[in-house]
């Protein structure tokens, strides 16, 4: 119930002008600190909608005076980027493959690149340390066992247009057959064929077999791993008589791989990366220890 | 003092105080409503973008169903480290057929946006069985069990309608060939004509290499597609959006 206020008091501050239940309310100004951040932010308010993008219209939305806008901040952000490193990025992409090794500033330039590149989009395979996982199909790059090749220009291709995938035209390209589930090898030759195997990569094996085996690998495997079983990188044909094995080498991972047979891919770069960056990472990886 | 004396009228009259609170409303909501009818305008035209196919649009559910948004965002942002690391900064048409969005802001994981096609499916396959053996620094749970969990489509169809409900541009023809389409994307050897004609570039392949049908082949299938759809070396950003 509102009723009338009492009588304000010398030296008091007036009420509000109502009395609630006999309580009643200063009239109190608000802090002139906080009245003025208000006003301030008010105006910083109308300043801000004037100069920079913020009002929707039908078709579009007022552009501000300063025309700022972000994508053109960040294309110019990347510009300002590829202007500093214009100059040995051109020369990267001019010099021969090969003749890079002889330019050391090329060359240490690459490395550098090539190495950042490499942390962002490769290592998810290849691992932080580029030694593949082993036994899963991701190549290590340390080693110098390459399947398509370890010279520069064979790393830059690969890099470039990837193996097996299906959105570059030009990738590198071969299918082993499925030699054990489409029935081009029987139960006893593929036994045969992978005591071979376990042969010439000097594991233990049934030596019988093994002889039996050589045929078989000769009538099926020797056109693409060569009658040696040193492999071809032409078509991606691994050398089985070493060590080093992208799906693992024992006897159970060898019969599987005859029967089902491996598909490894990798993505083609040259959609997502410069020809700078992709000659900068083969540079890299090349210099790992493997390069040839 | 003048008008704020006034006001005093305002208070002390019940109906007057209504007419001018739902005058101040009326305002208040016009101008925060109306822009919002405008939307379209904010979306750039771009080339490329199509509805997900049937096994995409079952492999994003999937993908919300696991969480995955939790972890990783898709929203490339307009900034050079980004571009740098991901690609071309997102575009508001790229997820216009996305009922909801899964942009996020928070990335314990990396950005999905233009994850397609950067890895083969068979690292998908082993990444999302065990991240570990591939990323040893990741700490990604594992999601080997999508591989036994069999689909076959059943209530795609329903998926597909109520996605159309809200503006994707699903026709009858896509709604009657659904089933089929979401089985023959997984089969590279089954016949897909009526599938890529239906949605155009869109990937068939035994996703899982397992002969069934999996939920792991839906959520690569969307995996894959993810970020691919524009064709940025002819796409020309228009600075003022």
């Amino acid at each position: 119930m509102s009723v009338k206020p009492t009588k304000q008091k010398p030296g008091e501050p007036p009420t509000t002008g109502h009395s609630w239940d006999g309580i009643e309310e200063y009239d109190n100004p608000m802090p002139r600190w906080w009245l003025w951040t208000f006003y301030v932010t008010i105006i910083w308010a109308i300043g801000y909608s004037i100069l920079y993008p913020a009002w929707p219209l039908v078709n579009d939305a007022t552009k501000g005076l300063l025309g700022q806008s972000t994508r053109a901040d960040v294309a110019a952000e990347i510009q300002a980027y590829a202007d500093a490193n214009a100059e040995i990025r051109t020369r990267l992409v001019e010099t021969e493959l090969t003749e890079i090794a002889a330019n050391p500033d090329l060359v240490q330039y690459a490395t550098n690149a090539g190495a950042a590149v490499f942390r962002t989009n490769c290592v998810q395979c290849h691992g932080s340390g580029a030694a593949g996982v082993q036994g899963q199909g991701y190549p290590n790059l340390l080693d110098d066992d390459w399947i398509w090749g370890g010279d520069i220009e064979s790393i830059h291709t690969t890099v470039t247009h990837g193996i097996r995938n299906t959105t570059d035209d030009n990738a590198r390209y071969s299918e082993m057959p499925r030699f054990g589930a489409d029935g081009l090898l029987d139960d006893t030759q593929l036994s045969q064929v992978v005591e071979y195997v376990l042969q010439i990569s000097g594991q233990e094996h049934d030596a019988a077999l093994a002889t039996e085996g050589a045929t078989v690998f000769l009538d099926n495997c020797a056109a693409c791993h060569g009658d040696d079983g040193t492999g071809s990188r032409d078509v991606g044909a691994p050398n089985l008589t070493d060590a080093i094995w992208l799906y693992g080498g024992s006897r159970e991972t060898i019969t599987e791989s005859v029967t089902y047979a491996r598909f490894g891919v990798m993505p083609n770069w040259n959609n997502r990366l410069s020809e700078a960056d992709i000659r900068s990472v083969a540079i890299y990886v090349h210099g790992l220890g493997g390069g040839e | 003092m003048g008008i704020l004396a006034k006001h005093k009228i305002l208070e002390t009259n019940a109906t007057l105080l209504l007419i001018f609170s739902f005058l101040v409303v009326t305002i208040g909501g016009l101008v925060q409503i109306v822009p919002l009818f405008y939307l379209e305008n904010t979306i750039e035209k771009v080339e490329g973008v199509r509805p997900y196919t049937p096994l995409e649009l079952a492999g994003r559910d999937i993908y919300i169903r696991e969480g995955c948004y939790v972890c990783h965002s898709q929203m490339i942002r307009p900034m050079r480290d980004e571009f740098e690391r991901y690609g071309h900064y997102s575009l508001a048409a790229e997820s216009m057929y996305d009922h909801p969005f899964q942009w996020g802001s928070k990335r314990t994981g990396p950005d999905l946006a233009r994850v397609g096609e950067r890895y083969s499916d068979e690292w998908h396959v082993d990444h999302l069985t065990d991240p570990q053996s591939v990323v040893p620094e990741s700490i990604m749970p594992k999601y080997g069990f999508l591989s036994n969990r069999v689909i076959d489509g059943r209530y795609i169809r329903d998926t597909m309608a109520t996605h159309r409900i809200v503006g994707v541009p699903y026709s009858d023809e896509m709604m009657e060939a659904a089933v089929a389409d979401f089985r023959v994307q997984a089969d590279p050897l089954g016949d897909s004509d009526g599938l890529l004609e239906r949605y155009g570039k869109a990937a068939v392949r035994n996703f899982d290499g397992q002969p069934q049908l999996t939920e792991m082949d839906a959520l690569i299938a969307y995996l894959q597609v993810l970020g691919t759809m524009v064709d940025f070396s002819t796409f020309t950003p228009d600075d003022s959006r």
